[in-house]
């Protein structure tokens, strides 16, 4: 069963929002996910000052088997992306919640996170999915 | 439509195996990291479930003369028993039905011809059995669904693998030279496979497989999956078939020409007519390999762009994890440079041609 921190908040489509305490989102893609997908080789992220539409695609993870998108749980501008990532992709797979972390948004509306997902919810909807 | 499973289903989900439906079985992907997987094969050992496959033994006495008639390739060419012998299976247009590995026995031959395409490639050879019956001696097409087949590859493959075969068969697999094998009862050993790496593939029967694969488990011959294979595959620039080519592209497009045995020039093979005008009409595409120099990762059915060459497709691509660079195989304009771009979800990102292999015997052979 793959690790579902209780203090996150997910989107259906597998990323996780954590609220930092400057109200910015830190995001990342769920263990499930990167379960799913298998070895990443590769990270493209969004370009810092750019504006994301909420569910719009914003970034890539490519594993040797295939390209998924990711996409952003609510709207905002990005604010810092994860360098790591264009040399050490594999941190998704080692660290989904930390290291792994993707990029990070001030969001359009402060709230909009509350209506992603709580972790119950979330597993709920990993079981769903079977 | 229910999976089909092989005789090791059970043992690869208690090992902690990913299985997809690949070709209608239920197959691993991976038992953890297709990446460490890949690597094991360069550096040590593994093996690989390849059961799916379809073994077809062609025997009576117009077993030479109907797969002269079959294959691309001429079985002439295998002058002793025990010898190998690549061959592409073409239709009257030239298109590649298959492609499949013909061996030579004391009495007959095997041909052992993909997962994906067993239906087609069944009733296909039966087919042409059918319509030479009469013009040549009695052939016999005969699928053997009792016997199973596991790869070893990787530089340790074949010291590992040697003591756990049956006793009598140590020294003739020992002795092998590479696309050669070596049989005892139902027990067929080759030095053949599918990875750029040294190793055997050991057709056995289905009733030794489980104890086999755990000997070689306890030998400390990893288990790889079918996500494993195809990088293995890729870096090693051989063919997959179905996606690099399939019934609409003749060999000549694909990098097989040196498959295709067009002496002597009387041998009436399959798609002979439908190739000779090909070739005389000029082959217009050529199978190469791209190196990506830009960041990303390529993938088959992205645009190739050659320039005032005009357009060309991938047909396969990832991630080398040897290389650690992205690779593919392209199908691209026969007089394309050796500068191209891949449009990799909307940006032209620069690539080099090269000529495949990209790696052999956990060695590049390009350079980056």
């Amino acid at each position: 069963m793959s690790n579902v921190p209780a203090e996150l908040r997910y989107a259906a489509s597998h990323e996780w929002v954590r609220k930092e305490a400057d109200g910015t989102l830190t995001i990342g893609i769920s263990d499930h996910a990167q379960e799913l997908l298998g070895d990443l080789v590769f990270v493209e992220t969004p370009e810092v000052g750019a504006h994301l539409d909420a569910g719009g695609a914003c970034a890539v993870v490519e594993s040797v088997k295939a390209a998924s998108d990711v996409y952003a749980p609510v709207a905002g501008e990005v604010v810092a992306v994860n360098e790591q990532l264009a040399d050490s992709p594999e941190l998704v797979n080692g660290d989904a919640y930390g290291d792994g972390w993707i990029f990070r948004v001030k969001p359009t509306d402060a709230v909009a996170v509350e209506a992603l997902m709580d972790a119950a919810a979330y597993a709920a909807h990993l079981e769903a999915e079977g | 439509m229910t999976l089909r499973r092989t005789t090791l289903h059970a043992t690869h989900e208690a090992a902690g195996a990913r299985m997809v439906d690949f070709a209608g079985w239920s197959m691993p992907v991976h038992y953890g990291s297709q990446i460490d997987e890949h690597h094991a094969v360069r550096r040590q050992a593994g093996m690989f479930d390849v059961s799916h496959m379809t073994v077809v033994d062609v025997d009576g006495p117009g077993a030479r003369d109907y797969l002269r008639h079959l294959l691309a390739n001429d079985v002439d060419k295998l002058k002793i028993a025990g010898r190998a012998l690549y061959s592409c299976m073409l239709n009257p247009e030239g298109g590649v039905l298959d492609d499949l590995i013909t061996y030579r026995r004391a009495d007959g031959y095997r041909v052992v011809v993909n997962a994906a395409t067993r239906d087609k490639d069944l009733a296909w050879m039966r087919d042409v059995a059918a319509r030479l019956s009469g013009t040549i001696a009695p052939v016999e097409v005969r699928e053997r669904d009792d016997l199973d087949m596991i790869a070893v590859q990787g530089p340790a493959a074949r010291d590992l693998c040697l003591p756990l075969l049956p006793e009598s068969l140590r020294a003739p697999a020992e002795a092998l030279t590479p696309f050669t094998a070596t049989e005892d009862g139902d027990w067929f050993v080759a030095r053949t496979g599918y990875t750029g790496e040294d190793g055997f593939e050991v057709i056995l029967p289905a009733t030794a497989t489980l104890s086999f694969w755990q000997a070689l488990a306890a030998a400390g011959v990893r288990p790889i999956g079918l996500g494993a294979r195809d990088t293995l595959r890729l870096e090693a620039g051989m063919n997959l078939y179905g996606t690099d080519m399939d019934e609409q592209i003749s060999p000549l497009e694909s990098g097989l020409g040196w498959t295709v045995a067009w002496t002597p020039a009387d041998r009436d093979f399959i798609g002979r007519q439908a190739l000779e005008r090909q070739q005389a009409d000029g082959v217009h595409r050529r199978l190469v390999g791209l190196v990506l120099e830009g960041r990303g990762v390529l993938r088959g059915h992205m645009s190739v762009s050659a320039g005032e060459a005009g357009q060309g497709e991938t047909t396969s691509g990832s991630f080398s994890p040897t290389l650690g660079v992205s690779i593919a195989l392209a199908r691209i304009p026969a007089d394309a440079g050796e500068r191209v771009t891949v449009d990799i979800r909307g940006k032209q990102v620069p690539a080099k041609v090269v000529k495949p292999p990209f790696v052999r015997h956990g060695k590049a052979l390009i350079d980056l």
